[in-house]
């Protein structure tokens, strides 16, 4: 019940119900989060406790599959013909962010801010994964549909799709699809992590830079996954909720890696299983790509609506951490132009000042200052540990 | 299954570590190292010998005193034990080389808490400590190939030919006399991403514009003495040196400067280590001037979220 950002969502069914594929299951309880559909029709099985790879525990409902695939009678296309329509309509469909950090969709679409410039991101720059670059190249024409549509109803007059000059084949799939279409452009980028974090790609495709402690609606840029485009334009033909996904099984563990369709919330163990895992041997797995994703305590776990990749690896490298010898690399390695040398030290001596006027809060956390460290220090954890600590710090009276 | 690895992201590292860092700054000085032992004999040899050895052995009782984890594999010690040897004449009694080396490694380095928390280059220190301490001894240089005692190098001779300054085939300490020597490795850190630039320019070319100033011959004043061993390999120390692009071009011009005035005006035959030793001093604030402006910052103050 807790696949995005935002309150958990509560069980809209009882053990024993009969569900259909993209009837609801979980209603929201805020404004921020949205709803959950059933992936498979079935029979509800239990309704349990379930601890999230965050440490968090959520509500979980378990539906044995009857194999049908039932659809849910009640799915019908959505009439779109204003802005609130496309914003109403994405929150019905549970669309959060595919891109990996799982934030809700219609909050971007209701930004209050006046936007010109509607980015797609289609960079993927996490090493491994390829679950845009497989939507790109099998459906391009969606997410063509899916600009369209966001231009159209969100009154934006152009569009930027940022990808990186790794996936040739799919950048020129892009071009020719969106070849002749007014107001829309393919950008070819470095492939360079993090080149798909939305400041630095924002940056990249538009030339506009979001100050500190600001959105990428505040410089008029709406930054929308490839993938989650794509979606939103097959909910406009069919009303069917987001009840699959792409992902990428890959790593050292699995003997057959592929990107898959699965139906969210299938076990991840079975998803390993078809990809020929080899269970024995298996040490390190990861839900995302290994920079910024999430290291799973089992496999018995669910497939959730931001997860684009499973990464199953035999063996993590010991990490032998040593004193900082101060050879700047990290500083170098900052995408925001932040020293982590200093802020790691700051986080230490618990000097909530020196945290901010390193601009602490700039940091997205994309793991390049522990990557390059020589001496392997754990600087990008640090810091996320000192956002806890600040924000502790600033609640005090 | 519960043999999972479970920790912070990222869950891949660079393969670089301290160690081969330091590995490549030792491989970096051996080309002026062996030019030091070719001319100067089997005894320059011994001599960096002795002080890579003894620098390596204080590190490891040190640490072991300090009941700390041990650090002596990360071989900053033995880049310490190298440099100050570099920068010993052949001759110096083995001893003195080893009180060096502990001024440099227990005194100034692990006192301070360890490799990353000294405040000044322990090479540095151990050198101009020893020459304060053994005055004779540290000013006997001799000839290379010969036991013809000189107290002369060429920069205070000041007529030796160019190609003998690039060669190395004079009076001086082990290792600064070969410049090309010194110049390979220095280019070679260089090309490696280890060292930056910054600093050895700032501080040759200070050096250089200063002396064609004062009407010296600058190409004479950067071959001559150790500033080209001081250059590349102390003024680029990560440990000693500001940390920022800027802090590190203003601590070379520094280092410039003072080696010129130490040069044109002193007394003492240490243009180069006072200079990086009285930079070091300077470096955190170097650091704290040049602080990085991170992505965004400069906007949110003027303009508050206007279009670019």
């Amino acid at each position: 019940m807790s696949m995005h950002m935002g309150a958990p969502c509560t069980p809209a069914v009882q053990i024993g119900d009969i569900v259909t594929v993209g009837q609801c299951i979980g209603v929201p309880t805020d404004d921020f989060s949205v709803p959950i559909h059933a992936s498979v029709s079935g029979r509800v099985k239990a309704i349990s406790d379930y601890l999230c790879p965050n440490g968090t525990s959520c509500k979980s409902i378990t539906i044995a599959a009857d194999g049908e695939q039932t659809p849910c009678p009640d799915c019908a296309p959505p009439t779109l013909q204003t802005r609130d329509d496309l914003i109403q309509a994405a929150r019905a469909s549970g669309c959060v962010g595919l891109g990996g950090a799982g934030f809700p969709t219609h909050i971007k679409l209701a930004a209050k801010q006046p936007i010109d410039m509607l980015v797609i991101n289609a960079a993927e720059c996490e090493p491994y994964l390829t679950s845009d670059c497989r939507q790109i190249m099998e459906f391009p024409e969606h997410i063509i549909g899916g600009i369209e549509l966001l231009m159209r109803l969100m009154e934006i007059p152009a569009c930027r799709i940022g990808i990186e000059e790794n996936k040739p084949a799919a950048a020129k799939c892009l071009a020719d699809a969106c070849h002749s279409r007014a107001g829309m452009e393919v950008r070819v980028l470095p492939a360079q992590y993090p080149q798909g974090a939305e400041k630095v790609l924002v940056y990249h495709t538009t030339g506009r830079i979001i100050p500190e402690g600001m959105l990428t609606a505040d410089v008029g840029v709406l930054v929308i996954n490839v993938s989650t485009c794509a979606f939103l334009y097959q909910y406009s033909l069919t009303g069917m909720p987001l009840t699959q996904r792409r992902v990428t099984l890959d790593g050292d563990a699995l003997g057959r890696p592929c990107n898959v369709m699965a139906p969210i919330g299938t076990s991840i163990r079975a998803l390993l299983e078809y990809a020929a895992c080899d269970f024995e041997h298996l040490r390190l797995l990861l839900s995302g790509g290994p920079m910024m994703g999430t290291a799973l305590m089992s496999p018995d776990l669910a497939l959730c609506k931001p997860n684009n990749g499973i990464l199953a690896c035999k063996k993590e490298q010991p990490i032998h951490t040593t004193a900082c010898i101060r050879c700047g690399r990290c500083m170098h390695a900052c995408p925001m132009g932040l020293m982590p040398m200093e802020l790691e030290r700051a986080f230490r001596l618990k000097d909530a000042i020196m945290l901010q006027t390193y601009h602490l809060k700039l940091c997205i956390n994309c793991g390049c200052c522990s990557y390059v460290c020589p001496a392997k220090r754990p600087l990008a954890e640090s810091n996320q540990l000192a956002k806890i600590f600040l924000a502790k710090e600033g609640a005090k009276p | 299954m519960s043999s999972f690895y479970v920790s912070a992201t990222p869950h891949e590292r660079a393969p670089i570590t301290t160690r081969r860092v330091m590995g490549c700054v030792l491989v970096a000085l051996l080309p002026a190292a062996l030019a030091g032992c070719f001319y100067f004999g089997i005894r320059a040899a011994i001599v960096l010998g002795v002080c890579i050895t003894s620098a390596m052995l204080w590190e490891l009782l040190c640490r072991f005193l300090m009941r700390r984890p041990q650090t002596v594999l990360d071989l900053s010690s033995a880049v310490t034990g190298l440099l100050l040897g570099m920068n010993l004449p052949p001759d110096i009694p083995l001893w003195q080389a080893i009180v060096g080396t502990f001024v440099a490694i227990v005194v100034t380095k692990q006192l301070f808490g360890g490799l990353g928390q000294n405040f000044a280059n322990p090479a540095i220190v151990g050198r101009i400590v020893m020459l304060i301490s053994f005055q004779s001894t540290m000013t006997a240089w001799r000839m290379p190939q010969s036991d013809v005692v000189t107290s002369a190098t060429p920069l205070i001779s000041g007529d030796t030919p160019y190609l003998t300054l690039l060669l190395g085939n004079h009076a001086g300490c082990i290792g600064e006399t070969c410049a090309i020597g010194l110049l390979l490795g220095g280019i070679y850190l260089m090309l490696r991403g280890i060292i930056s630039p910054a600093a050895p320019l700032g501080f040759l070319g200070t050096i250089a514009l200063c002396a064609w100033i004062a009407g010296d011959d600058p190409l004479y004043q950067l071959l001559a003495g150790g500033l080209l061993l001081g250059a590349f390999f102390m003024a680029t120390d990560y440990v000693t040196t500001p940390i920022t692009a800027k802090g590190k071009l203003l601590f070379g011009i520094g280092c410039g400067l003072l080696t010129f005035c130490i040069r044109k005006f002193g007394g003492y035959p240490e243009g180069v280590s006072f200079s990086i030793l009285l930079m070091n001093l300077l470096t955190p604030y170097l650091d704290r001037l040049t602080r990085t402006k991170p992505f965004g910052v400069m906007k949110s103050r003027r303009t508050g979220g206007a279009k670019a």
